[in-house]
């Protein structure tokens, strides 16, 4: 068994990580972690019922159970019914009972759960993507939220007819080297990757979850500014360390392991202030992994202390550099009103991946006065910043990456043609994990379902197979869905996608 | 350098349970109270903290204030027996303006003193009417910037009320020649307005004051008996004159005048046709007085506050509706328009009439966030005066009982009032850490800079003009397209 030692507690870490199986590219079935999963719809049944089994004959996706040697239904499989779908296909139980003893509602908990960014549909529709892998066929809205602009007033307009192309001769992969300066030439299967979340603003689990589902699809997780640990090492090839303000856990070892490094100059949920892990996650071995004493809260300040000009930034690239021969440098940076500016000079200073993260990111813990007020939503950033690099002449050597509220496959392919080479997802990941968005996680121990906290009891509510299946379903949903959108435009490579503003529309322009 | 503001806040609970946002419907009738009840799980021990609390209390269990809405519960139950649902009573609460979620959120600010701070991206529209319909800008790495509220660079929110002189004259033997009329420096951009658009007698009216006093700033009242207060800024209406009663200078709180006797005595008076002449009367038996003129914002309102600088008002409060809306002028922007606009306008007129820097703008009507404070000194406000969010403070939920002359249903006139006076206070504290977050990531630690400053804001029309102009096209304005920008539900592909 090959290993690696951990230059700072200096023991071995073995590769194959806590005897689990290596992640492989393939879906399989990865159901809610809960009993009673959501969905549209809740169904009654009336003591009506004569056990005539009709409505099991009608439903086509098992909602209807009674179990053998039981004498009545239980409580259905709900989240599974489209009864709006089975109306139109003649196929609702309802109608169909001889004895009227159904009756189907939409759910108290589906006009409630969500909010404009990430609606009910989009929420039900993620778990749906993570749980099997394939596009809801139902009718919930999988592309799009309900926030009234960005990307959510654009649409592609997909040609009525023309050759589509096969979908096993597309590709979707992406290089993020484009300076020609002999670093490595990495490429990534899919066009996007995993946001940084450090330990301490999520579990190891989830962590590790992504790590591995990053392994699978051939493409890349972060660690987020809390440090480096040690059961990632498995996974270093596949793993981005980040350098943040707070330089929590950054160490000359792990820069020295990653194919990418990091600087987290700004977030687009909190740009222009610093990272905040509030006390009660500050638990011992977050505290040991950031250097810091347990159950304070943790303020990183803004910016860097060390970095007050574009010379200083290079600086900075140049320290990387010369810590790791071998390594990429993407800036992340945020989307302020001179971005295209900070995107050139991040490139001149010798970035190879430029990272604007937009105003509606997520976070595990930022002010909401920053969340909802500071610096620009991404759908802007991207055309201002993509025109300005073409115009300097440098489009084609820099790789643009971007994230800041992209929550579906579709979010992913509009920010391509609106001028990114990919993106990267943080809250999608999560929200495959299971979370529903109650934005919760800076509180006390951190989340209640087991992702975004450092609580060995919450923590134990998640597996890492099942979390690594789910994302590894989610990026085969988004990325047959990516397949599709190039399909249609006849197009073989999602490079051919980028920049092209003119296969999209705008529902607010004339 | 003075030493640095800070506001005293301390934990204030609420006497009445807050209207909650969340709620879990329990269909207790099937349950087989089994012995691995999810209830026991719950990670914020609501159930058992409402159980103990409400023993020996009769009246109806709910759920409603601590749910955090991770559905656990109901994920969980053996039997499904539990369900979720928002608050219809949250849901009701408010209106377009002050809404639920921003009355909650002011009631825990209110309660804390703290920042709300919380989990995951922003979860409201892209954009919205009014103030967010604006960003404000951060600086990035090229710009030397500061650290916000944790951070080692004093922010000063400090703001001067009064009339500057645009240049010093000196004397041969180096002495000052230019006489500098009365400024008083608050540590705050924020003005009180201790007449809340309900009449709610003295004690509230007191309460506003005792908080203005204690957080160094000022509360306009009209009440006669309260215009000695140490905070108090007289009002004056249409066709009144300076008081008789005129304050004993010692009464007057630690404020940082500068004045020829140090101390400046602020007066404000309803705009009138006579207002002028009324007010140099005044000056000239009480040099001190800071005049300040209170007008509506409206269609004559640029013209009206330029008239007024240039006649020697020291300062013109202009104010909208408690909405923040100004009445339209006739045949233009039909609905009225956003005093955010509305201050626009104003500050440049009177950039434009060359005055801007010798008077001081206050604005109010609908400021109800920390956010609206700065983004209403961006768009060119001196300061802000504020009177519905002092309410909310006390727990108030805008249900309009008291215009209705019924029962306040937090009997808000039985208050205590030291504890209301720390409710306000710490709601303050919680804004004043907001500003410094939002300066801070724009890399502006002075308030004064903050003046008409909308190079470091953004609106979002600029953006779609700029950013999706040159691919879309021209915009159709909202309204002209159906559902356009904020109608939701029209499905997009």
């Amino acid at each position: 068994m090959a290993s690696i030692v951990d230059p700072q507690r200096r023991r071995m870490a073995p590769v194959s990580e806590m005897g689990l199986e290596a992640p492989v590219r393939e879906v399989k079935p990865a159901p809610d972690r809960f009993r009673n999963s959501l969905g549209k719809y809740m169904i009654y049944r009336n003591e009506e019922c004569r056990q005539c089994e009709t409505c099991v004959a009608t439903c086509s996706r098992g909602v209807h159970v009674r179990p053998e040697g039981y004498v009545d239904f239980v409580r259905g499989l709900d989240w599974r019914c489209t009864a709006e779908l089975c109306k139109a296909n003649g196929t609702y139980c309802v109608d169909t009972c001889p004895h009227n003893a159904l009756r189907i509602e939409e759910s108290p908990i589906y006009r409630s759960v969500g909010d404009y960014r990430w609606t009910a549909d989009l929420i039900l529709s993620a778990w749906h993507m993570a749980e099997t892998g394939t596009i809801p066929d139902g009718e919930l809205n999988y592309r799009t939220g309900n926030s009234g602009g960005g990307f959510d007033r654009i649409e592609f307009v997909f040609p009525d007819s023309g050759p589509r192309t096969d979908p096993d001769e597309i590709s979707t992969a992406i290089p993020l080297n484009r300076r020609g300066d002999n670093r490595p030439e990495v490429t990534i299967d899919i066009p996007v990757y995993g946001g940084g979340m450090s330990f301490g603003s999520v579990s190891p689990v989830t962590i590790l979850s992504k790590a591995r589902a990053a392994v699978a699809w051939n493409t890349f997780s972060c660690t987020g500014e809390g440090g480096y640990i040690e059961r990632l090492f498995p996974y270093k090839d596949h793993i981005i360390t980040q350098v943040a303000t707070g330089l929590f856990g950054v160490r000359e070892e792990t820069i020295q392991m990653a194919p990418i490094v990091e600087f987290k100059y700004a977030q687009g949920a909190k740009p222009g202030l610093g990272g905040h892990l509030l006390g009660d996650k500050n638990t011992p071995a977050v505290a040991a992994m950031r250097e810091a004493v347990a159950g304070t809260s943790l303020f990183s300040p803004f910016p860097f202390h060390s970095v007050y000009s574009i010379e200083d930034h290079k600086k900075h690239v140049d320290w990387i550099k010369h810590v790791n021969p071998r390594a990429l440098v993407s800036a992340k940076v945020s989307t302020p009103n001179d971005v295209d500016m900070v995107a050139v000079g991040s490139y001149y200073a010798g970035a190879h991946i430029v990272h604007l993260d937009g105003s509606y990111g997520g976070t595990g813990a930022a002010p909401e006065i920053a969340k909802k007020n500071i610096a620009m939503p991404i759908e802007y950033a991207i055309p201002k910043v993509a025109r300005f690099l073409t115009d300097e002449g440098i489009r084609d050597h820099v790789t643009l990456i971007v994230s800041g509220g992209l929550r579906t496959a579709y979010d992913m392919a509009k920010a391509i043609a609106l001028g990114a080479d990919g993106v990267v997802i943080g809250t999608a990941e999560m929200v495959a994990l299971g979370c529903i968005r109650c934005g919760r996680c800076e509180s006390g121990v951190g989340c209640a379902r087991g992702i975004a906290t450092t609580d060995p009891e919450m923590v134990a509510k998640m597996d890492i197979d099942w979390g690594t299946q789910r994302l590894i379903n989610m990026h085969t949903a988004w990325r047959a869905q990516l397949v599709d959108i190039l399909s249609k435009f006849g197009m073989r490579d999602v490079k051919e996608l980028r920049g092209r503003t003119d296969l999209l529309r705008h529902l607010d322009y004339g | 350098m003075p030493a640095k503001y800070h506001i005293r806040t301390r934990p204030a609970p609420p006497r009445r349970k807050p209207i909650g946002k969340y709620g879990i419907i329990d269909w207790r009738e099937d349950c087989s109270a089994c012995h691995n009840c999810v209830k026991r799980e719950c990670a914020y021990s609501v159930y058992n903290d409402e159980r103990d609390r409400l023993q020996g209390k009769v009246e109806y269990v709910d759920y409603l204030y601590e749910c955090k809405g991770c559905l656990c519960c109901v994920q969980s139950c053996t039997k499904g027996l539990l369900s979720w649902d928002v608050n219809p009573e949250y849901q009701k609460m408010g209106d377009e303006v002050y809404t639920p979620d921003i009355i909650s959120s002011t009631w825990y600010q209110s309660e804390t003193g703290s920042v709300p701070v919380s989990g995951a991206g922003y979860p409201g529209p892209f954009r919205g009417p009014g103030f967010d319909s604006i960003l404000t800008d951060m600086s990035e790495i090229v710009r030397p910037t500061r650290d916000g509220i944790h951070g080692r660079e004093y922010i000063s929110t400090s703001v001067d009320i009064g009339r500057k002189p645009m240049k010093l004259e000196f004397n041969p033997d180096g002495t000052l020649a230019t006489c500098c009329p009365p400024i008083v420096e608050i540590p705050i951009p924020i003005l009180f307005d201790a007449r809340p658009w309900q009449k709610l007698g003295d004690a509230i009216s007191r309460i506003i004051l005792d908080a203005a006093n204690e957080l160094g700033t000022f509360a306009i009242t009209d009440e006669p008996k309260l215009t000695s207060h140490a905070a108090a800024i007289p009002h004056i209406s249409s066709r009144g004159e300076a008081f008789a009663d005129k304050p004993d200078a010692t009464t007057q709180h630690d404020c940082e005048c500068f004045t020829p006797t140090g101390h400046a005595r602020l007066t404000e008076w309803a705009d009138a046709n006579d207002v002028i002449e009324r007010i140099q009367r005044a000056k000239s038996s009480d040099p001190d007085l800071i005049a300040i003129v209170k007008l509506p914002f409206g269609p004559n309102a640029a013209e009206r506050a330029v008239e007024l600088a240039r006649a020697g008002v020291d300062v013109l409060h202009l104010f909208a509706d408690w909405h923040g809306c100004v009445s339209p002028p006739p045949g233009k922007i039909p609905g009225g328009m956003h005093i955010s606009l509305a201050i626009r306008e104003v500050h440049q007129a009177l950039v434009k009439a060359g005055i801007r820097d010798e008077v001081t703008m206050i604005a109010s009507g609908g400021i109800s966030l920390a956010e609206q404070v700065v983004k209403s000194l961006l768009c060119g406000a001196d300061l802000v005066c504020i009177d519905i969010p002092l309410m909310v403070a006390l727990e108030c939920r805008l249900c309009m009982n008291c215009r209705k002359e019924l029962r306040c249903p937090v009997d808000v006139n039985e208050i205590e009032p030291d504890y209301a006076v720390q409710r306000m206070v710490n709601l303050m504290g919680a804004w004043h850490s907001q500003m410094l977050e939002m300066m801070g990531a724009m890399g502006i630690r002075e308030a004064r800079r903050l003046r008409g400053e909308v190079g470091r804001a953004m609106f979002f029309d600029d953006l779609e003009r700029d950013c999706f102009g040159p691919i879309f096209g021209e915009r159709v304005p909202p309204g002209k397209m159906p559902g356009g920008i904020g109608g939701p539900g029209e499905e997009v592909v």
